[in-house]
């Protein structure tokens, strides 16, 4: 899938509803469930990977391309952007902490969360192995963030209504979100057929 | 020197109190992704165990060398080297496989159970505690891959590692392969994992009570 064949609008469609980074690639579910108890927290949350996936997909193109390839060093690709990703979210915290205090304020204690969200090493991952350039990575990180931001705003509505809801007790919690998450992906499954 | 008895009860603690799929509900998308059959299960947690162990034996022997402050940082450079040794090494002799894990073979840097482990247990604790209980959380992992990729394969494809189990005459449920059978199957089996727990430690609190009247 290259920007260039099909258009801003399907790209997006792409990221962000068919290759669902939660419903149909399976990452960044450890925040997915962890912090989707609240709507206002999983906002937040959503908000902050999206800030980080794509500044990350951006550093992690330029160090890919310019330094790992020119020295032949592609075996490290995964140190190498780990380490960019971790370096890059305490920069965006100390940058957010000075300028930004109120947003600071209600991101802080996602940002150092994200280092370990699979997503963000895994948006960096696919687009080296998808080949796209700098353009393309960038709007991958971003659409394939948008698309995590819906995922875990809709999983926190869902829960914040069935909270009161009488679930057997063995099922609350982390069982009854993964279920509800699989008759979610089902459903994300009729994105399938909009691009081909 | 931890006792024999004592390395043991932090092997069962791995593997069953506080198994990290089923217990500790860490490193979610792995169990999920990966476990479309119970080989690719296998396979998995055998990766996930050698970097569990690697990490944990490293750490715990540098525990008194690295500053406090700088301690994330290391345990992911340490976690990472593990990572890429058993990637280049599947690589190389299980290329079909290697091929079947793809992206979650290098996603094992921030699968949250080795970097839990490392914070909680390894830069506490002697080396050979360590790798016992890297061992036993690996184990843990790899039995609980394989029960959810057992269950989805023999529905969703009729086979057992490969095997034929359900005979010519079953209709495959392809739902369980695909990603909402993984997310339905692994919420099912942690709801009735819970629904045995709380009986048996119902049973056992009854039971103290029985002994105290």
């Amino acid at each position: 899938m290259r920007l260039n064949d099909v258009g801003i609008f399907l790209f997006f469609v792409n990221c962000a509803l068919v290759n669902n980074f939660i419903f149909s690639r399976f990452l960044g579910n450890c925040p997915y469930l962890g912090v989707s108890n609240k709507l206002s927290t999983a906002t937040g949350m959503g908000i902050a990977v999206t800030f980080v996936m794509g500044l990350s997909s951006l550093f992690a193109y330029i160090v890919y391309t310019y330094l790992l390839v020119p020295l032949e060093l592609q075996y490290l690709e995964t140190i190498a952007f780990i380490l960019i990703i971790a370096a890059l979210v305490q920069f965006v915290e100390m940058f957010m902490k000075k300028s930004l205090p109120a947003l600071y304020s209600a991101l802080g204690i996602y940002l150092p969360l994200i280092t370990t969200n699979c997503a963000v090493l895994g948006v960096t991952l696919v687009n080296i192995k998808a080949g796209y350039n700098m353009i393309e990575s960038v709007l991958s990180g971003v659409f394939g963030a948008l698309g995590f931001l819906l995922a875990i705003v809709l999983m926190a509505g869902i829960r914040e209504r069935i909270e009161h809801s009488d679930i057997p007790e063995a099922f609350k919690g982390f069982p009854i979100c993964l279920i509800i998450a699989g008759m979610m992906s089902l459903a994300f499954f009729g994105f399938q057929g909009l691009v081909k | 020197m931890p006792k024999k008895n004592s390395m043991r009860s932090i092997f069962l603690n791995g593997v069953l109190t506080e198994n990290p799929t089923f217990r500790l509900v860490l490193g979610t998308c792995p169990a999920i992704a990966v476990t479309t059959n119970a080989m690719n299960g296998v396979g998995m947690g055998i990766a996930t165990t050698f970097v569990l162990l690697g990490s944990n034996i490293v750490i715990s022997m540098l525990r008194n060398f690295i500053p406090n402050k700088v301690r994330i940082p290391a345990f992911v450079v340490v976690i990472c080297t593990f990572v890429t040794i058993i990637q280049l090494m599947m690589q190389a002799f299980v290329p079909a496989l290697y091929d079947a894990l793809g992206i979650f073979l290098p996603l094992i840097v921030v699968n949250c159970i080795i970097l839990a482990r490392a914070e909680a247990f390894a830069c506490k604790n002697g080396v050979l505690a360590s790798a016992v209980d890297g061992l036993g959380m690996g184990v843990g992992f790899t039995l609980a891959l394989i029960l959810i990729g057992g269950i989805r394969e023999v529905l969703g494809a009729g086979t057992f590692l490969g095997m034929n189990v359900l005979g010519a005459g079953f209709e495959p449920v392809l739902l369980m392969i695909l990603p909402p059978g993984g997310f339905i199957v692994y919420g099912l089996a942690l709801g009735i994992i819970n629904a045995i727990g709380n009986r048996r430690s119902k049973v056992t609190a009854a039971g103290k009570e029985g002994v105290q009247a």
